[in-house]
Formats: C-alpha cells, sequence, structure tokens
C-alpha cells in the first residue's frame, strides 16, 4: 500500500469511530462541544502515533509470549505523559475531559493498530497509520462535538450564532448516542450510494 | 441506608453505559443474544469489583505512601490485566462449568473502560474502601441491567423492518439513546 | 532483524527494561510539568479571588480551617489598607458527580458579593449551570445569608433548584452555608 493511502483510509474509508465503530467511550462522552472533541481527539492521536513509533522500532526485541503487557505499559505510558501534559498546559480542558484522559490506555484504537498495524509495518508507516487514524477518530470526535453543540446549545466553538438554550437533549446522555446513530446512517447511505 | 442509596444511584442514575458512556464497546458488541449478554454483564459484575478493592488497596497503600500517585494509570492497568489472567487460570482449574460460561469474556475485560473508568473514579470521588466496593458492584449490576435490557430490544428488533442505512450500529445507538432518556426519569429518585 | 524467541531470560529482560524505561521518562515529565501544574492551578485560584470581591490591591497570608470532609481557606482582601472582603474556598462532595469546589466571595459585614465555581464535574447541559457564565449563580449576588434562607424550595428553603439538577444546586448551598458559617464563626 502507498504511503498516501496508509495515511488517509483512517480518515474516511476505514475511520475508526464511524466505520470501524472503536473506541466510542471517549466519542461520547466528551462531545458535549466541539472544542472537546477536537482535544480529545489530538490527545489520542498523541498517544496513538508515540506508541505506534514506539512499538514499530521495538516489534523485534519484544518475545511475543509478552507483546500484550509491553504494549499495555508502553500506551499506559504516553498517556500518563499526555495527562500531565495536559494538567500543566490546558488546565480548563483537562477539567472537563476528566476521567476520558487516562482512559485512553484502554481505548481499542490503540491497542488494536499496535497489534495490527504497527507489529507487521516499519517506522515510518506505522507514523502515518498513527496521524491517519488519529485524524479521523479527532475528525469523528469533532464532527459529533460540533453536530451536539449546534443543536443543544446554539453556538460552535463557544461561539454562539443562535440565541437562547437550544434543544438541551443533544447536550446530555441520551442525545449523543443519537447523534452519533444518524452520523453513522448518514456515512453508511453516503457509502451505499458509491459502490 | 447510604449503601442502599450508592447503589440505586450507580444501577439507574448514574448507570455506567447510559449516564456515563463506560464500557460502550462490550455493551455494542456482545448484546445480540440474551445469554451472551448476561454472560458478559455477570463477569463485568465479578471482575469490576474484585478489580476495584484491589486497586483501591493499591493505591491507600502503597502509591500514596511513596508519593507515586503519577504511576496510578500504568500500575492500574497493569493491576486489572493481571487480574483478569489469574481470574481466568484459577476459573479453568476450579470451576469447570463456570469457565465455560464466563471465560470467553475475561480476555475482553483488560480493554473494558468501565473497569478501569470506576477504579479511577472512586479514588477522584475520596470514597473509602466499603463506599468504593459498594460503587463498584452497583456499577457492575448497573451494567449487567443495561446489557439484559438492551439484549432483550435487541432481539426484537431483528425482526423489525429498518431502512437499510439504519442497520446495525446505527439503530442500535439510536435505541440506546432511547433507553438513556427513560433511565433520566429515575433522576429523581436521590 | 530476527525476532526474539519467548525465552524466560528474553521475556524478563524485555518487560524490565521497558518497565524502567517507561518509569523513568513518565518521571521525568512529572519533575518537568510539576511547576506548570502548580503554577496553572494558583492561577485559577487568583482568578477566582479576584471574581469574587471587590478591587483589592493585597490579599492576607492564606488560613486554612479544617472542617469535616475538607478544609476551607480564607483569603483576606485589603485595598489602600483597608479590609475590603473575604474569599472562602469551599467544597461540597454531595453533588451529582461527587466533589464540588467554590470561591465565595463576601464583603466585611457578610454579604455575598460574587461566588465562582473553582472544579465541578457536574452534568453538561444541566448541572453544570451553578458556573457563573449562566444567570443562576448571579442571583447572590448582594443576598446576605442571615436575611435568606440559603436553601433549595424543596427543602423549605427560599432558593429555586436548577431544573433537572436539584441535587447539584443542594450540594452547592451546602458549599455557600459551609463558607458563610465558618466566616461568622471567624470574625
Amino acid at each position: 500500500m502507498s504511503n498516501i493511502a496508509t495515511l488517509t483510509r483512517g480518515i474516511i474509508k476505514e475511520n475508526p469511530v464511524f466505520v470501524l465503530l472503536l473506541g466510542l467511550c471517549p466519542v461520547l462522552g466528551v462531545t458535549s462541544s466541539a472544542m472537546n472533541g477536537l482535544g480529545m481527539g489530538i490527545a489520542t492521536m498523541f498517544v496513538l502515533t508515540l506508541s505506534n513509533v514506539l512499538i514499530s522500532i521495538l516489534k523485534s526485541q519484544i518475545p511475543d509470549n509478552v507483546r500484550v503487557p509491553a504494549f499495555i505499559v508502553i500506551i499506559a505510558s504516553f498517556t500518563t505523559v499526555v495527562q500531565f501534559l495536559m494538567e500543566a498546559y490546558t488546565p480548563e480542558l483537562f477539567t472537563q475531559l476528566g476521567v476520558f484522559i487516562p482512559l485512553i490506555v484502554v481505548n481499542c484504537i490503540v491497542l488494536g493498530r499496535a497489534e495490527g498495524f504497527a507489529m507487521k509495518n516499519g517506522v515510518f508507516k506505522s507514523f502515518l497509520d498513527g496521524i491517519g487514524m488519529g485524524l479521523g477518530f479527532t475528525l469523528a470526535l469533532t464532527l459529533l462535538g460540533g453536530v451536539r453543540e449546534i443543536l443543544g446549545a446554539g453556538s460552535i466553538f463557544d461561539w454562539k450564532f443562535i440565541p437562547g438554550d437550544g434543544i438541551l437533549i443533544f447536550i446530555l446522555a441520551p442525545g449523543a448516542f443519537i447523534a452519533l446513530g444518524f452520523l453513522i446512517a448518514i456515512i453508511n447511505q453516503l457509502q451505499r450510494k458509491k459502490t | 441506608m447510604e449503601y442502599i442509596l450508592i447503589i440505586i444511584a450507580a444501577v439507574f442514575i448514574n448507570n455506567v453505559i447510559l449516564a456515563q458512556f463506560l464500557g460502550v464497546c462490550p455493551f455494542l458488541g456482545v448484546s445480540n443474544k440474551m445469554s451472551t449478554a448476561t454472560g458478559m454483564g455477570l463477569a463485568v459484575l465479578f471482575v469490576i469489583t474484585l478489580a476495584t478493592i484491589i486497586t483501591f488497596l493499591v493505591q491507600t497503600y502503597i502509591l500514596e505512601p511513596f508519593g507515586l500517585g503519577y504511576l496510578q494509570t500504568i500500575a492500574f492497568i497493569l493491576l486489572i490485566a493481571t487480574l483478569v489472567q489469574m481470574i481466568e487460570i484459577i476459573l479453568k482449574k476450579a470451576s469447570p462449568p463456570l469457565y465455560q460460561s464466563l471465560g470467553i469474556f475475561l480476555p475482553l475485560m483488560s480493554t473494558n473502560c468501565a473497569i478501569l473508568g470506576v477504579a479511577i473514579l472512586v479514588i477522584q470521588n475520596n470514597l473509602n474502601l466499603l463506599q468504593a466496593t459498594t460503587t463498584a458492584a452497583g456499577t457492575g449490576l448497573g451494567f449487567l441491567l443495561a446489557m439484559v435490557i438492551f439484549a432483550g430490544l435487541r432481539e426484537q428488533m431483528e425482526l423489525q423492518g429498518t431502512p437499510k442505512a439504519m442497520k446495525g450500529a446505527p439503530i442500535a445507538m439510536i435505541t440506546t439513546g432511547i433507553l438513556a432518556l427513560a433511565f433520566m426519569g429515575f433522576a429523581g429518585l436521590v | 532483524m530476527k525476532k526474539k524467541p519467548s525465552t524466560l531470560k528474553n521475556m524478563l529482560l524485555a518487560l524490565t527494561l521497558i518497565a524502567g524505561a517507561a518509569a523513568l521518562s513518565v518521571g521525568l515529565v512529572v519533575a518537568v510539568t510539576e511547576e506548570p501544574i502548580a503554577l496553572a492551578r494558583q492561577a485559577r485560584l487568583e482568578a477566582a479571588i479576584r471574581t469574587v470581591l471587590p478591587e483589592f490591591d493585597h490579599l492576607e497570608e492564606p488560613k486554612t480551617q479544617e472542617v469535616a470532609g475538607g478544609e476551607l481557606v480564607f483569603y483576606r482582601a485589603y485595598y489602600n489598607d483597608e479590609y475590603v472582603g473575604t474569599a472562602i474556598a469551599t467544597f461540597s462532595t454531595t453533588g451529582f458527580k461527587g466533589l464540588i469546589q467554590l470561591m465565595v466571595g463576601l464583603l466585611p459585614d457578610g454579604t455575598i458579593h460574587n461566588i465562582d465555581v473553582i472544579r465541578h464535574r457536574e452534568t453538561p447541559g444541566l448541572g453544570d449551570r451553578i458556573e457563573l457564565r449562566f444567570p443562576w449563580p448571579r442571583q447572590f449576588q448582594g443576598m446576605h445569608p442571615n436575611n435568606v434562607n440559603l436553601r433549595v424550595r424543596q427543602d423549605g428553603g427560599d432558593i429555586d433548584a436548577i431544573t433537572a439538577a436539584t441535587i447539584t444546586a443542594r450540594a452547592y448551598l451546602e458549599a455557600v452555608r459551609l463558607a458563610f458559617d465558618n466566616f461568622t464563626i471567624e470574625n
């Protein structure tokens, strides 16, 4: 596969959220606004890319039987690094995202790409894969956050353009499920038309 | 009384899936059949309670006294992964029938964010050991309840005519959303 | 490069090295971010104190007081050496999602000047209406806790709870009362 395909396929064709349905907990949990979605997406992309690169460097040094614990330690370390960097430099966002930051470590996308891609491919390809999948994840979170913020609060990235309260349910838990359901349906429909 | 309230709050009001969005992957992944949903729910209930007790003890007696709070995420996930492995080995030896019914779900536990999530949240909320254990058990029960209700709905849904684009994940999401809406009604209980 | 076989020696070596490197690098990041984190927390506190008090030019050394479940911090503020009010960092553990931390600004006679939220994890869309960008918490500006019963109506008080977030409102008011009661004892 060409490098460009490795980079771009995570964004739409194999989008981790809309197509592969992976890592849905943070997708639903933090997307009450577009900004939160974007922040969570970038944090996950950071962990995903770095752990992909490190694992593809170390892959021949790690014996098969201890593969998974080794991956978990690597991913958990990068997650902790992100956690502290965010608390130091983006404290507001850190408070908003709360428990979902440490939970990056159990995000199925990160471990899934480590096992499924970085173990079998070179460093540069793994880097591109991490960036691509991370972008796809960020895109999905920002899109869902944007939709929920527009419908639920009448604003986007905190810029309010509809006065009043908005449709509150979209900010609340049920709205997360319903909005994501419709977004996936729309993407299914677009994919079906193309083929 | 306090503990009954904690259980009610964790099962109905702050339901782990429908209000806190933890453990959504297994919720959508293994809720096709009632029997697998129940098995998964019971396995989560068991592991979440044990894992919370162990991580709580490690946090209070090892990490905090030695000023190693920053290793929390790494330590917890390793503890949970090890615990799951051990449960698997013990079950295999001690109770083959139980292993038959729960065993296949155990490997999924270490990447279930409900388990790590609750372990971290009880620490953040400054609970004591008994409160933490009750919260964990309540969360597990809430997971089981949501799983069973949803599996029942999904078995019915198979028989309905769903628009093509809505088949599968989208309609499951929207159903979950309506279920979450229903659960919001419980907020007045406490 | 050839893959390392899964011998016990290799497995132990690989895991030990990875865990050691992980602990080392995480420790390093923690050391580097320690100061910015402390500064960010300090900045948040100072911003909250400025929000809840009238203009002041210096703060007295903060005083802490142990109460059941935690501690309160009192910041006495002065303008041209005249005492203009006290900001009190207070809390409640009975929020819908646990801990809520507030900064309550009281004028010398005990009148509430303003109240800001330092930290909470309440439900976005419902419980987060305790934040100052919403109107609900602004109703307390200028109230004197001796003249108003700072409880929600359901509990026989004078305050309308936030719609669908009574638990949050109850915890918020509990924190405000805690601050005021200890302020009265203090003076």
